[in-house]
């Protein structure tokens, strides 16, 4: 069985962090998450990190790998070579708590200020005929939270009260299907100098993001219909 | 109302615990080691059970899922996909058990009907097409991280304290009374003593080592299984096969994806638990005979987590022979008085879990008070941060 090198971000607020390693023996079947629970396990009862559901649907084990945003329980070792350290470190543009936790309070404010539901019309199977007793196929959004678009950002970096990708993504989400969400609100948060016109088309966020949200296009989208609803209330004589 | 009762684990049994808990006017704190979700409820399997998978060996826990999955509809309609579910029967063997099944599901109350096989492949139009019967029951998917944050939200807005990244780590008694926890906070390094008036175990697979160190025995058996992830989504519902429960024999879909599961099999420490390479070999086996072609290519992650199980004498080692319906213990039959364990169930049976436990520590305070969770609709789980 191969034996990995993790690199991991160690340090507590007020200390300054340090890259240390730890050799991990795993099949090149596992994954990064699992490297790291094992080192929690057996290794190092203090390490801080956040995990869930294991399978990329909770948005909770976002961190940087060898300097790129992903999540680790869909990220295999086989991708990487044992004798080449794995370094992994927190995400980016969230207050650090430890280790590789972040705190992803700021993130879950501003989805909570746009209303972003989590349910919504299933578009994957509508060409079939719906099961007797269900009004409408529905799923969960692709958006799961993870952050990994904020840390990639470039803006966030320049900009603290940047709304950020996967806010303006979920506005344009709320936009095409809006479900009882009052849209105007949305719309005066997102045509502000902190929101859809701060973006500079850098593209990291749809690069990391890992469940097909896609928010560079979302973004853009955004501001086209933005550009359009100017354009009538100036010359179309409003509603 | 003054009293302090202290919950061990962040997982649905503890959040919905915390819940039932903060609604009935106890101050709470919750003691999680890690984050919301980490441990067992996190690595779920995502299905809310209709109950129809246990209707035949386990009419307990099949009527307890049924009624609890009617009651989350109501308080927690934001975290769940509801697009039912099919049991398929893929051979003679399965068919066999078609008449048994729906009289099953009839008997604990689960509205299970048949549709004809053409139906089904028009529902379902990956599904294999030589399956020989389907059986539509009101299955569901959730969502494990935002359904336990659900209930720790609508705790926290009444008052709850939730400590993550805080273990415990001993008991602090008065006499043979516990009379709090001593927990170390995992980002400082620092231990203190919270003092409380109850303290509810509820951590799980975990729950055995939890008491072992207030001095009690409780007979959890840590049984893990395997699931796999897949980056597709052919099915709309959630597709069982039409038998007892075993390996490999469910589809859940969720968002863009699925998964499939699962395996039985003992575990000592739930921490770590390595996948057995053959079982992941298994159920992409058994995934390809209800859909074939959904695992070529797609796999997305593979996870083994512990269940709960409680412990029966004279039981199978895989665990599939013992109940998933769950048990409260209150240790004051072991000589310790002030502690309560509430383990085994399943998620989709977490509210019933919390509702007996609270119904416990009010019993041991000389309380009536009653519960409200059936009712009380769960904040969003956004308002936990």
């Amino acid at each position: 069985m191969p034996t990995w090198q993790l690199r991991l971000l160690r340090g507590r607020p007020g200390s300054s962090p340090r890259l240390e390693t730890y050799p991990v023996e795993l099949p090149a079947e596992a994954y990064l998450i699992d490297a790291v629970e094992k080192i929690w396990a057996e290794q190092d009862r203090s390490l801080l990190f956040r995990h869930a559901c294991h399978h990329a649907s909770c948005g909770a084990c976002g961190v940087r790998v060898n300097g790129r945003e992903r999540l680790m329980c869909i990220t295999p070792l086989r991708e990487f070579s044992p004798d080449r350290p794995i370094r992994v470190e927190p995400l980016r543009h969230f207050p650090w708590l430890g280790d590789l936790l972040v705190d992803v309070s700021p993130m879950m404010r501003r989805m909570a200020e746009v209303g972003f539901a989590i349910i919504r019309r299933d578009e994957l199977t509508a060409d079939r005929p719906l099961p007797e007793g269900i009004e409408q196929g529905t799923r969960f959004e692709d958006c799961i939270e993870c952050g990994l678009c904020l840390s990639a950002c470039p803006v966030m970096a320049a900009d603290e009260d940047y709304l950020g990708p996967a806010t303006l993504a979920a506005i344009e989400r709320m936009r095409s299907e809006p479900r009882d969400r009052d849209a105007a609100r949305l719309l005066a948060l997102a045509d502000d100098p902190h929101g859809a016109w701060r973006c500079h088309s850098a593209m990291e966020c749809t690069a990391v993001c890992p469940s097909n949200v896609d928010p560079a296009s979302a973004i853009g989208r955004l501001r086209r219909w933005l550009i359009a609803e100017k354009l009538r209330r100036w010359f179309g004589g409003g509603r | 109302m003054s009293y302090h009762v202290i919950v061990i684990g962040a997982g649905s049994t503890g959040a919905a615990t915390a819940h039932d808990l903060a609604l009935r006017g106890f101050r709470v704190t919750v003691v999680e080691r890690g984050e919301v979700a980490s441990g067992t409820s996190g690595r779920n399997h995502c299905l809310l059970h209709s109950g129809g998978r246990y209707a035949m060996r386990d009419p307990e826990s099949a009527r307890e899922c049924i009624e609890e999955n009617m009651i989350l509809r109501r308080i927690m309609p934001e975290a769940l996909e509801l697009n039912d579910g099919l049991f398929v029967a893929l051979d003679e063997q399965d068919l066999s058990f078609k008449e048994r099944f729906l009289a099953a599901c009839e008997e604990c109350g689960i509205p299970a009907r048949e549709i004809p096989v053409k139906q089904a492949l028009a529902l379902e139009p990956h599904l294999n097409p030589n399956i020989l019967a389907a059986v539509q029951v009101p299955d569901g998917v959730f969502e494990p991280f935002r359904f336990c944050l659900s209930f720790l939200a609508t705790a926290k807005h009444n008052g709850a304290t939730i400590l993550t990244y805080t273990e415990v780590v001993d008991f602090v008694f008065q006499g043979r009374t516990v009379a709090g926890v001593r927990v170390r906070d995992r980002r400082t390094g620092e231990e203190r003593v919270i003092g409380g008036d109850i303290v509810v175990n509820a951590a799980g697979p975990w729950s055995g080592k939890i008491a072992a160190m207030a001095g009690v025995d409780v007979p959890v058996v840590p049984t893990a299984g395997v699931m796999i992830s897949v980056g597709r989504r052919w099915n709309r519902m959630v597709i069982n096969r039409l038998n007892m429960p075993g390996d490999g024999d469910i589809i859940v879909p969720q968002r863009r994806t699925a998964i499939i599961g699962t395996t039985s099999w003992r575990v000592e420490d739930p921490d770590f638990i390595p996948i057995p390479e053959d079982h992941v070999r298994l159920l992409l086996d058994r995934a390809e005979r209800f859909i074939p072609g959904y695992t070529r290519g797609g796999i997305r992650g593979v996870f083994a987590v512990a269940r709960p199980l409680v412990g029966r004498r004279g039981v199978a080692a895989d665990g599939r022979e013992l109940s998933r319906t769950f048990e409260c213990f209150d240790h004051a039959v072991d000589g310790v008085e002030g502690f309560v364990t509430i383990t085994g169930g399943k998620m989709t049976t977490a509210r019933a879990m919390a509702e007996k436990a609270v119904d416990v520590v009010c019993a041991k305070l000389g309380l009536e008070i009653p519960c409200r969770t059936r009712e009380v609709p769960l904040l969003s789980y956004r308002a936990f941060f």
